[in-house]
């Protein structure tokens, strides 16, 4: 559906915009988050801001809106903060409120029901769950995701150990079971790219407070206890999507050696470190409008955003079908700091992005490693490829 | 310190055969390297600068033009003693620029406000601010000095401005990330590289029309890594080079038949390019190899690759007085 406006540009410019201009067209995308109460992070530093995801909608609104000014397109993004009782709902509002682009950010199951909600009357984006069932078994025709996938993630990493020959792994857990799909897209990565996980531990989670004065006393007696006599190991890595141990691994492992994954070297889709291929600016106009370092989940709905941009400008002013098919069309590219051209995969819809390897404060790599080839497109290294897929949409 | 290097630099300069110079700039070395044309011989290195990329110099050749981004200005040279003169204005985070033919004013991108800077290279002030796309980067001029034409890399579109009016005229939509724009010498064409888009658009700029675009194709590598960037036009119009990135080729482009004739293998991640004085050898910065390579025009062959400074990024070459 496309909304012809008869309002001025939202975002205007003092002088004429000649060249490209037709009528006005107005773009609407909605930004739905679903926050589930939760223990809090282990970290202080880790706590989630109010604005996130949002922040990185309102930088890519407005970059949509700078570019939409030389096009005659205004965009307008509404945001939504749902728990997990109102998020039906809230998505319902949105439907019939009219809004044929909706980007989520909320665990795997709500996304699948928020997509099956959508149908045919909206495109949902999935900016934050990486669950790969969401891109196989449990795929949708209405749903892409700028989130790079657990296969990915875990792909990411393990060819960049595998490059270090860091090949005998041990892998740690948590039981959640997030926690597990990660470990199993390890276990998929060291089988893929030819490393040994010498042994598998998984860490409970007991409940109660993360965070407790002095917390460290037990957890320096408790880390080199659980992770004490493991097989010859090159290095520890930690599959902790939920957040309760990863953190407190490096430097606490019973052996010294190098924790990967959820703490230590961790594959992410941004950092705020990140400055290669003109991340800086990226960096500077987030920080600049959000007040605070940019994290994934706002990178990753930043994108989104500039997915419905780019296709806006590319078939200028064209119409939710014509913008649809060329997102998924091969000529549909985005630029997003990560120095090549990202497109979706037309077999689960998963936007195909490199992964940067942060250690602390600096970005230490960024996979795929030049030395693993592809026989088509080399991001397709990372995550699950074509012929593997167990999406049918 | 600084009296002890333009002493030793005078000297040198003084030499008996004035050569033409080579001045590239080191993003990450902090620098300037200055090299002696005939001999590549490095003659001396400019320091005092923080993130220099875009170079240029004055058509007279005397003055030399540095974006020392992380400085938020633009540091001016004296070509022939490598003096300091002062800095001019260039607005937030300068990148790349472009002078007008007859020296004045300089035309300059900045990446994070999403404008284009104009300055008055003479009294050192800013004569217009003009807005753009997201993320300026590439700044071309026409030959008659008419129009300036800005790149902004995640609009990706080249605007056209006019030079007396600092208005923009027309918008041209092209490939995603476009870096670079430069005309043909007789203003007939305008090239805008794309480095993400992986093209080079060729604009009719009486039309503001794209009406050609050039793809590139390497055997042996990756389609990804083809990312054009810096163009040059020779004098006679008869071909372009683009620097092709990561690709670590210049592709040399007929621009009767748009035709990619020739991949030169250069150096690592090579980014600008530019013509000695006469034309006859085209330098390549290598940002990876910390080189520059130089290409014999008339032959097509890359003849030597010369040590510079850290992360070379920019390459001016000026004629001796």
């Amino acid at each position: 559906m496309k909304h012809l406006s008869s309002a001025a540009a939202g975002f205007c410019f003092a002088f004429a915009v000649p060249g490209i201009v037709q009528a006005e067209v107005e773009y609407r995308v909605a930004v739905i988050r679903v926050d589930a109460p939760g223990p809090m992070p282990i970290s202080r530093l880790d706590l989630p801001p109010p604005d996130l995801g949002f922040a990185g909608a309102v930088v890519g609104t407005a970059d949509n809106a700078t570019t939409g000014a030389f096009m005659g397109q205004t965009f307008t993004t509404e945001t939504v903060a749902a728990t997990p009782q109102t998020a039906e709902a809230e998505m319902r509002r949105l439907l019939d409120a009219g809004f044929p682009y909706i980007v989520t950010l909320t665990d795997a199951a709500t996304t699948a029901r928020l997509a099956d909600l959508a149908g045919e009357r909206a495109l949902v984006i999935n900016a934050l769950a990486r669950d790969d069932a969401l891109r196989g078994k449990d795929c949708r025709a209405n749903l892409l995701h700028t989130a790079p996938s657990d296969a990915m993630i875990a792909d990411a990493l393990a060819q960049y150990l595998v490059w270090k020959r860091w090949n005998k792994w041990f892998l740690i857990e948590g039981s959640h079971p997030e926690d597990q799909a990660l470990a199993a897209a390890y276990r998929r990565a060291a089988e893929k790219f030819g490393a040994i996980i010498v042994e598998s531990r998984v860490f409970e989670d007991t409940g109660g407070a993360r965070r407790t004065d002095s917390g460290h006393v037990q957890v320096q007696r408790q880390m080199p206890v659980f992770t004490q006599s493991a097989p010859a190991h090159d290095v520890v890595v930690a599959a902790d999507h939920a957040g309760v141990f990863a953190a407190w691994l490096p430097y606490h492992t019973w052996d010294a050696r190098p924790v990967a994954g959820s703490a230590g070297l961790m594959p992410e889709s941004w950092s705020p470190a990140h400055e290669a291929w003109g991340g800086t600016q990226f960096q500077t106009r987030f920080e600049k409008s959000a007040g605070r370092p940019a994290r994934e989940e706002d990178y990753q709905v930043w994108m989104a955003l500039r997915v419905i941009g780019e296709a806006a400008t590319r078939t200028k002013g064209g119409d939710d079908a014509a913008m649809r098919a060329f997102i998924l069309s091969p000529n549909f590219d985005l630029a997003a700091f990560k120095g090549q051209k990202l497109t979706f995969r037309d077999w689960d819809g998963q936007l195909r992005q490199p992964v940067l390897l942060v250690a602390g404060n600096v970005v230490a790599s960024v996979s795929p490693q030049d030395e693993f080839l592809h026989q088509v497109n080399q991001l397709d290294s990372l995550g699950i490829d074509r012929p593997e897929t167990e999406c049918k949409r | 310190m600084r009296l002890a290097a333009l002493a030793c630099c005078t000297a040198l300069s003084a030499g008996p055969a004035l050569a033409d110079k080579i001045f590239v700039s080191n993003e990450k070395g902090n620098s300037v390297t200055v090299l002696d044309a005939a001999s590549l011989e490095v003659i001396h290195t400019i320091e005092g600068m923080q993130r220099p990329r875009g170079i240029t110099a004055s058509p007279d050749g005397r003055h030399i033009y540095v974006c020392a981004s992380d400085d938020n200005l633009v540091r001016v040279y004296d070509a022939a003693t490598y003096e300091e003169l002062p800095p001019l204005p260039s607005g937030p985070d300068p990148e790349l620029f472009v002078l007008h033919p007859s020296g004045n004013p300089l035309y300059i991108a900045n990446e994070d406000d999403n404008i284009v800077t104009v300055v008055d290279v003479v009294t050192r002030q800013v004569l217009a601010e003009v807005p753009v796309g997201v993320e300026p980067e590439g700044m071309g001029v026409s030959p008659d000095g008419r129009f300036v034409v800005n790149t902004s890399e995640t609009t990706n579109m080249a605007h056209l401005i006019d030079s007396s009016t600092f208005e923009i005229v027309e918008n041209v939509l092209v490939d995603s990330r476009p870096r670079f724009a430069e005309y043909t010498p007789d203003g007939a064409y305008l090239l805008v590289s794309a480095e993400i888009g992986g093209t080079v658009s060729v604009i009719d700029p009486a039309r503001a029309e794209v009406i050609h675009r050039i793809t590139f194709e390497v055997p042996g590598v990756l389609p990804e890594a083809l990312q054009p960037v810096g163009i040059r036009v020779t004098a006679d119009g008869a071909r372009a080079y683009v620097a092709l990135g990561p690709a670590n080729r210049v592709a040399v482009v007929d621009l009767q038949s748009f035709e990619v004739r020739d991949y030169l293998l250069v150096g690592q991640r090579v980014w600008q390019l530019a013509f000695s004085p006469d034309g006859r050898f085209l330098y390549t910065t290598n940002g990876n190899s910390n080189d520059i390579s130089v290409i014999d025009t008339a032959s097509g062959v890359v003849t030597v690759s010369v040590p510079v400074g850290e992360q070379p990024w920019g390459v001016v070459a000026v004629k001796s007085e």
